[in-house]
């Protein structure tokens, strides 16, 4: 725990200093705004145009969770019916692997020629992007239960549902977490580059916007605001995974520090 | 001879993988009268698991048959308690939840339970440490556990693999002196899998010994000491002939070497 915080502080102290010498290079060496902005050129545009921001990160939150959702809920079931029925798996999992090797970024135009532009091809997006990592993690999970559990579970007799809920299914949730936080980290990717694509709304076409007009700070605040986003989230889900697998070896406090 | 609970006849074990065969078990014949302590001694990897797995009802036989309480053995049976080799207790339950699983996967649940496996984690040594998850507890700890949850569905047949195989020297002797004084009260049928001869015979009505892999019932040794044995039983003559009577069937057999130079 010490050593967590005083981490926490050198860290921040490494911030500071860092935007410190940022200041003091952009103005001592006069570079221009359009290359490098100086951390108080950025403040102040930020604070100017923070409406458009608010509403465009708005859109981008709702995409990146809408895609997330759609990605656990088809995901998620799809993993169980793969890991448990061995023709589910002989029919779909090369496929799952064959398209999880393609560039799914590559797909992102082609959506827009079906789906047109505004909400539809950016949440599919998402989708794509975070529903291999959920998947693959899933099956993992269902398929590496300890052997020996199983076993007792079979000399229980208890019947196919029982042992899934008390046994399989907490069994996996650790991978199921894997997944989910990889999928997380993926989610704002996937929605800004669906934005730059369709370049209608959102923060990744505000990015282009701002671009386009040299305004070098906007793009640098849009930048930040989009980490903030993509943080909130994952540690969003960190969360839930506390709350759901204390007892896992990643969430014990005595491995964090050893 | 009372009712016969377990019976194995020609019992044989081959285990295919690939192009691999292991027979692990062959010719067992084995009959184990109801409300008996019977003990297996063996060398490792003779079959002694895999034959406990036979009784169970986890595996079937490649050849003879099993029958349990008169019935050929077709899966497992609801009256039956198992303690693994293995602790194998479930990483996100508490000692305690790892106890009452046992019970909630057979749909029992209630006061009473809880109270027994309370009751039992006391027993085995474990009071105060029911909310404690696995991992906090030593490999020794989590064995005696998995023995509670063996024993919480109070059932007729307890078959046990190795169970004391991973405590120290003095709480194996307490947890014998334990199961002894269970047994006595109880009187379910016991089959024991051991790899000490000493707790075989200070435990057992009748020892198994058997040969190594392909395993098979190479003797059988009546135990006549008187019950409860307690800890006088090892000063008892007989004690010590009928270690000696097993330990030279292992000389004989190669198992075990006196003369042997190797480490
Ligand atoms: N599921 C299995 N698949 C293939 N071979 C197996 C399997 N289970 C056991 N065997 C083999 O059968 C033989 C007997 O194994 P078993 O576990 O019954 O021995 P054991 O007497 O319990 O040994 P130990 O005293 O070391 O626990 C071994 O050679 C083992 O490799
Ligand atoms: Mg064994």
């Amino acid at each position: 725990m010490f050593e967590k915080n005083g981490g926490a502080l050198s860290s921040i102290a490494t911030a500071i200093a860092l935007l410190v010498v940022w200041e003091g290079a952009t103005r001592l060496l006069g570079i221009p705004t359009y290359l490098l902005p100086a951390p108080s050129v950025i403040a102040s545009d930020f604070a100017r145009n923070w409406p458009r921001i608010a509403d465009s990160s708005w859109i981008t939150t709702l995409n990146m969770v809408a895609g997330f959702v759609l990605s656990v809920l088809v995901g998620i079931p799809l993993a169980m019916a793969l890991a448990y029925s061995p023709q589910v798996e002989r029919s779909i999992y090369p496929i799952v692997v064959f398209l999880q090797i393609l560039p799914k970024i590559a797909i992102a135009p082609l959506f827009i020629v079906w789906f047109g532009f505004g909400t539809m091809p950016k949440v599919l997006l998402v989708f794509l992007l975070t529903f291999f990592p959920i998947v693959v993690n899933t099956v993992v999970g269902f398929k590496s239960v300890d052997p020996g559990v199983m076993e007792l579970a079979r000399s229980t007799g208890a019947g196919a549902l029982r042992t899934f809920y008390k046994i399989r299914f907490p069994s996996a949730l650790p991978s199921i977490f894997v997944g989910l936080k990889i999928a997380a980290a993926l989610a704002s990717t996937a929605a800004v580059v669906a934005e730059f694509v369709a370049s209608d709304s959102g923060l990744g076409y505000l990015i282009i916007t701002y671009n386009g007009q040299l305004a070098t700070p906007m793009v640098f605040a849009t930048i930040i605001v989009l980490g903030v986003i993509g943080l909130v989230f994952y540690f969003l889900i960190e969360f839930v995974e506390r709350l759901v697998v204390p007892w896992h070896v990643s969430m014990r406090a005595d491995q964090a520090g050893a | 001879m009372a009712e016969a609970q377990i019976v194995l006849k020609g019992v044989g074990k081959t285990f295919v993988r690939g192009l691999q065969r292991t027979t692990a078990l062959a010719g067992v014949d084995i009959e184990i009268a109801r409300g008996a302590f019977v003990a297996v001694v063996g060398p490792s990897g003779c079959g002694k698991s895999t034959l406990l797995r036979l009784v169970s009802g986890l595996v079937m036989p490649s050849e003879g048959s099993v029958r349990v309480a008169g019935e050929p053995v077709v899966g497992p049976r609801a009256d039956t308690g198992i303690v693994f080799q293995k602790a194998t207790l479930v990483d996100w339950r508490d000692i305690l939840g790892n106890v009452l699983l046992q019970l909630e996967m057979r749909g029992i649940d209630g006061p009473e339970a809880r109270e027994r496996a309370r009751t039992l984690l006391t027993a085995v040594g474990l009071g105060g440490f029911e909310n404690r998850y696995p991992h906090e507890l030593s490999g020794g700890m989590q064995q005696r556990a998995a023995i509670a949850r063996g024993l919480v569905h109070q059932p007729g047949m307890l078959l046990m693999d190795e169970p004391f195989g991973a405590l120290d020297a003095l709480t194996r002797e307490q947890m014998r002196l334990d199961l002894e004084a269970l047994w006595l009260r109880e009187r379910m049928t016991v089959f024991f899998i051991t790899h000490s001869i000493d707790e075989a015979v200070l435990l057992a009505d009748r020892v198994i010994v058997m040969s190594q892999r392909p395993g098979t019932v190479d003797h059988v040794f009546d135990v006549d000491l008187p019950r409860p044995r307690g800890l006088a039983a090892r000063n008892d003559p007989r004690f010590a002939a009928l270690t000696d009577a097993i330990t030279r069937i292992f000389l004989s057999r190669g198992v075990l070497d006196e003369q042997r130079l190797a480490l």
